[in-house]
C-alpha cells in the first residue's frame, strides 16, 4: 500500500493495485461521521462497439445497455441488493455516464460489511429473462421522465448537434424502443467484458482505518477467481472536426424557450498535463467571461437575454469533449447570435495578469469548497485518475497558470465550424 | 467522530449560532430572516433576494459585487427565500475558503462577514429607494422564474397539489410570489418593505467551520446590535381533517403522468410523536426499501420513482410518483394499499429497527455537510425545539412499532392530484 500525503490540503491517499488488477484508493477522514465508497468500471454509454471477452469479432450492442446493466446488477436470484444495504444501515445508489458505470453507498455504521456487499454484488451478476423483461417498464418510465424535462432535452439536443457519429450522441438510457431489444445474453456479454477487476476502481473515503480496510479488500478479492486481465478492444467511428448541425430545434410544450450554444472541444491532448491544462483553462475562461463577474454575463443580463437559469459547463474526455452555454431566454435567435459574437470576440481579447490572478484565486477557493464533499472527491479522483491526472495536484497546477497561457488558449480555442446552436421552442400552434 | 457542539449567543438584534469544526476546508456563514408567510408580503420577499445582489453602497453594480467575491478566493454568495410551514425565511449564505489551506494565507473570514453585512444593511439606494431600473429588471427575472416553473413537471405538480389541498391556508402561498402583485411593485415600495423586514424579522446567524468564538462574535457584532421590534409569533393553525378526499385531474402535453397525493398528519416538529413520524415515513416511502418503492416500482414496474416525504412544521405528508398515464387507477390503488398496510401494522419489528438505523445515519450524513448541518439546526429554531443532535438521534432510537402505528392512524388522505395527458384523461 502506497501512501501519498498532500501537505497544503492536509489529505492523504493510500493506493494499491491488487493482483487481479483492481485499483484501490483509500482516503481516511476521521472527523467525518460517514463513509462513502464507490466501485466504478471504465464502461459507459459510449462503449457500444467492442470485441467481447473470448470473442474474435467486434459487435455492437443495443443503445442504453450499460445503464440497463447498472439497474439489473442490484437484482439477484433471491433478493434485491438495495434491501441488503438497508439492513446494514447504508443507502446505496448507482449511476451511468458516458464513460463510467459506478455503484456506491454511504453509511455511518457497518462499514466493513457494506464494503463487502458492494464488492460482492457487483462481482456476482444474476440476469434472467423474466427480470430483464420486468426492468423494461421501469426504465421506460425513467426515459419518459427525462423526455418531459426541457433541461435534459436541451443538454442532449446540444450534444446531438455537435456530434455526427460518436456514440456520445446516444442517450445514456437509450430509447423506449432500443431497450426492448436487450436480452440477458447481451447483459452477460457486456458484463464479462467490462467488469473485470483490471477495468475497475474502488475508492473509499470517510471514517475508516486504512490498514484494516485494505486488508478486508485484499481478502475479499483473494477469495474470488477471475480470468487473466486482457486489453479491451473498443471501437469509435471517426468523428469529423466539424459539428453535425449548425442549428437544431427541438419542439416541446414549454412556457419559456431555451437556447444553448455548443462548442465541440478538441481532444488531441499530448499528455495528461496538457489535458488538465486544457480543462482548467476552458473552465476558467468560460467562468471569466460568462459567470456573474464576467463582462459577457453583464451584457447578456442588461440586454434582457438571460435569467438566473443561465449556466455553462465543460466536459472533456479521452475521445470527445464539449462545452455548453445557455439557459432560458425570451429571444432564442438573438441570444444565439449575441453569444456566438461574444465567443468570437474572445479570441482577440487579452486577459491581464491581474485578471488571471483573480480567476486563479476563484478556482482554488471553489476547489477547496468542493473538497468538503466526499462524493465530489471520490468521483472526480477516479475520473481524473483514468486520464492520468491526480486530483490533489490540481491546486499547484492552477497556481502555475499564467495570463499568457490563457491568451494562447483563447486564440486557438475553437473555430466557427465547431460551434452549434440548440433551441427548445414551444410547439407550433 | 464527535458531533460539534452548537454555541448560542443571544444578542438584541439577532441570535448567533457558532458551530466550531475542523471538518471542512471552508467557513460557512448563513443569515436567516424569518417572518410569517403572508400574501401581502410574499412577492416583496421573493423579489428582495434578487435586488440585494445587484450592488451595495460601495459596490456600484452586480458585477463589482461578484468581482469582490472572486477576490475573496471565489466566495460563494447566495440569497434565497423558502417556506417552512407558515413561515417565510430569507437566507443569505456566504461560503469562504479557510485560509489555512491557501498558500498565501490571506485572512478571509472577517472580510467575508463584512461583505455580507454590507449586502444586507447597506444596499444600493437612490433617493431613499431601490434603483427603479434594477427593480424593474429583477421583476422580469422573477416573472420568468414563475413561468419556467410550469416546465418542471414535478415541481409544478407539487405546487398544484398544495394549491388545492391547502386552499385558504397561508401554506398554499407561492414562494416565488404573484405576478399580479408585481404590477404594483416599485423601488420605493420594495425599499419600504425592506426597512420593515430589517426592523421586524427574526434573525439567526450561523457560523460553521474552524473559527474561534471570540472572533466570530466580534465579526457579527453589527448584526447582533441591530435595532429591532420583533413581531409577535402566531401559533400554527390546526387544520380540521377533511371529510372527503379531493381529486384533481389536469392535462398537459406530457409523456409521463405525475401522481401526487397529499395527506394530513397534524404532527409537527415539536410534537412528541415527530420521531415516530420520521420512522413511519421511512417504512412507507422514504427509502428504496420502503413499501412504495418496493411495490409501485419493483413489484409492479409502474414507475421509476415512488416516494413519500413529510413536511415538518405544518403536519403534511406527500407521495410522489411518475407513471404511465394509463396506469393511474392501478398506481393509486397500490399506493392506497401501502398506507392501509401501514395502518394495519403490516411491518415487522426488525424493519422498524432497520429504518431507525437508516434515519440516524441520514441525519449524521446530513451534518457532514456544512449547509446540511446549518439547516438541521435551524429547523429547531423554526420548530421551537432546541435539543442537541444526540438527543434527536436518541428520540429516533426510542421509537417502537406501536408508536409508528399510532402515527399511521393519524395519516389521512386529503387530496389526489394527477397531471396527465389528453389521451389518458377519459380513463381518469
Amino acid at each position: 500500500m502506497h501512501k501519498k500525503h498532500y501537505e497544503q490540503l492536509q489529505e492523504s491517499i493510500y493506493a494499491e493495485t491488487l493482483p487481479n488488477g483492481l485499483k484501490v484508493f483509500l482516503q481516511p477522514k476521521s472527523e467525518m461521521a460517514k463513509t462513502y465508497a464507490i466501485f466504478s468500471t471504465n464502461y459507459g454509454s459510449i462503449d457500444q462497439t467492442f470485441v467481447p471477452l473470448d470473442g474474435k469479432e467486434k459487435i455492437t450492442v443495443p443503445e442504453g445497455i450499460a445503464h440497463f446493466l447498472e439497474h439489473k446488477l442490484f437484482e439477484k436470484e433471491d433478493r434485491d441488493v438495495f434491501q441488503d444495504f438497508t439492513k446494514q444501515g447504508a443507502s446505496a445508489n448507482a449511476f451511468t455516464s458516458f464513460t463510467q458505470t459506478a455503484y456506491l453507498f454511504s453509511a455511518t455504521s457497518n462499514i466493513e460489511e457494506n464494503v463487502r456487499t458492494l464488492l460482492d454484488f457487483v462481482q456476482d451478476p444474476y440476469f434472467s429473462d423474466k427480470s430483464v423483461e420486468k426492468e423494461k417498464g421501469i426504465i421506460a418510465q425513467e426515459i419518459r421522465m427525462y423526455d418531459d424535462q426541457p433541461d435534459w432535452r436541451s443538454f442532449f439536443g446540444t450534444i446531438q448537434s455537435l456530434f455526427q457519429s460518436h456514440p456520445v450522441r446516444i442517450d445514456i438510457a437509450g430509447t423506449v424502443e432500443s431497450i426492448q431489444e436487450i436480452t440477458k445474453e447481451d447483459l452477460y456479454t457486456c458484463y464479462n467484458t467490462f467488469y473485470h477487476p483490471s477495468n475497475m476502481t474502488l475508492f473509499v473515503t470517510g471514517n475508516i482505518d486504512q490498514e484494516k480496510m485494505m486488508d478486508l479488500i485484499r481478502a475479499n478479492q483473494d477469495g474470488k477467481t477471475f480470468a487473466p486481465p486482457a486489453e479491451i478492444e473498443r471501437f469509435f467511428p471517426k468523428e469529423p472536426e466539424t459539428v453535425a448541425e449548425k442549428k437544431k430545434i427541438v419542439r416541446m410544450p414549454v412556457s419559456v424557450a431555451k437556447c444553448m450554444i455548443g462548442i465541440k472541444e478538441k481532444t488531441d491532448y499530448a499528455s495528461p498535463e496538457a489535458y488538465l491544462k486544457q480543462e482548467l483553462l476552458t473552465d476558467m475562461m468560460l467562468d471569466y467571461y460568462f459567470s456573474k463577474s464576467g463582462v459577457n454575463y453583464e451584457e447578456l443580463y442588461k440586454e434582457d437575454l438571460i435569467d438566473d437559469s443561465f449556466s455553462f459547463e465543460t466536459s472533456l474526455e479521452k475521445n470527445f469533449g464539449f462545452s455548453i452555454i445557455g439557459g432560458n431566454t425570451k429571444e432564442p435567435d438573438r441570444f444565439a447570435d449575441t453569444v456566438k459574437g461574444m465567443l468570437h470576440r474572445m479570441k482577440d481579447h487579452t486577459v491581464t495578469e491581474a485578471e488571471m490572478e483573480r480567476m486563479k484565486k476563484k478556482t482554488i477557493g471553489q476547489i477547496l469548497r468542493a473538497m468538503n464533499s466526499l462524493e465530489f472527491v471520490s468521483n472526480r479522483f477516479i475520473q481524473y485518475h483514468l486520464a492520468g491526472v491526480d486530483l490533489f495536484e490540481i491546486v499547484p497546477a492552477i497556481e502555475k497558470l499564467t495570463a499568457e497561457d490563457a491568451n494562447d488558449f483563447l486564440k486557438e480555442w475553437f473555430s466557427e465550424d465547431r460551434l452549434s446552436v440548440c433551441q427548445i421552442l414551444p410547439q407550433e400552434a | 467522530m464527535k458531533i460539534a457542539d452548537e454555541q448560542i449567543i443571544t444578542g438584541k438584534g439577532a441570535t448567533l449560532h457558532i458551530i466550531p469544526t475542523k471538518k471542512y476546508k471552508t467557513i460557512s456563514i448563513a443569515v436567516k430572516l424569518q417572518a410569517p408567510l403572508e400574501r401581502k408580503t410574499i412577492t416583496a420577499r421573493a423579489l428582495l433576494p434578487y435586488v440585494l445582489q445587484q450592488g451595495t453602497a460601495n459596490l456600484p453594480d452586480a458585477r463589482a459585487l461578484r468581482i469582490k467575491l472572486d477576490d475573496l478566493y471565489g466566495a460563494i454568495l447566495s440569497i434565497s427565500g423558502t417556506k417552512k410551514g407558515e413561515k417565510h425565511i430569507i437566507t443569505l449564505r456566504l461560503d469562504v475558503a479557510n485560509e489555512n489551506y491557501l498558500s498565501d494565507r490571506a485572512p478571509l473570514f472577517e472580510k467575508a462577514v463584512d461583505l455580507l453585512r454590507e449586502i444586507l444593511f447597506e444596499p444600493k439606494v437612490e433617493d431613499g429607494a431601490f434603483t427603479q431600473s434594477i427593480v424593474t429588471r429583477e421583476m422580469q427575472t422573477l416573472r420568468q422564474k414563475m413561468t419556467a416553473l410550469k416546465d418542471d413537471k414535478m415541481s409544478y405538480a407539487n405546487m398544484r397539489l398544495i394549491d388545492e389541498m391547502c386552499k385558504g391556508e397561508s401554506y398554499s402561498l407561492h414562494v416565488h410570489g404573484y405576478e399580479e402583485d408585481l404590477e404594483a411593485m416599485d423601488g420605493q415600495k420594495l425599499f419600504a418593505y425592506y426597512k420593515q423586514l430589517l426592523k421586524q424579522d427574526k434573525m439567526d446567524i450561523y457560523i460553521l467551520g474552524d473559527v474561534e468564538k471570540e472572533l466570530a462574535e466580534k465579526a457579527v457584532r453589527p448584526f447582533l446590535e441591530r435595532d429591532v421590534t420583533p413581531m409577535e409569533e402566531k401559533a400554527a393553525a390546526v387544520h380540521p381533517l377533511a371529510e372527503d378526499v379531493k381529486e384533481i385531474v389536469e392535462t398537459q402535453d406530457v409523456q409521463q403522468a405525475k401522481l401526487h397525493l397529499g395527506y394530513r398528519t397534524n404532527i409537527r416538529y415539536d410534537d412528541s410523536d415527530y420521531a415516530a413520524l420520521q420512522v413511519f415515513n421511512g417504512l412507507f416511502g422514504g427509502f428504496p426499501s420502503s413499501k412504495l418503492f418496493r411495490n409501485v416500482r419493483e413489484k409492479h414496474s409502474l414507475a421509476y420513482y415512488a416516494a413519500s416525504r413529510f413536511e415538518s412544521h405544518k403536519g403534511l405528508l406527500f407521495v410522489f410518483s411518475g407513471i404511465d398515464p394509463k396506469d393511474y387507477h392501478k398506481a393509486k390503488e397500490i399506493i392506497d394499499a401501502q398506507l392501509a398496510a401501514m395502518q394495519a401494522g403490516d411491518f415487522e419489528a426488525n424493519e422498524v429497527g432497520e429504518v431507525k438505523d437508516l434515519i440516524v445515519s441520514q441525519i449524521l450524513e446530513t451534518i457532514d455537510n456544512p449547509a446540511g448541518h446549518i439547516e438541521t439546526l435551524y429547523q429547531q429554531v423554526v420548530g421551537h425545539k432546541n435539543i442537541p443532535i444526540e438527543k434527536m438521534l436518541e428520540a429516533i432510537r426510542q421509537v417502537t412499532k406501536e408508536g409508528v402505528l399510532q402515527v399511521a392512524e393519524k395519516v389521512q388522505l386529503d387530496t389526489v392530484y394527477l397531471l396527465t395527458n389528453k389521451e389518458a384523461e377519459k380513463d381518469a
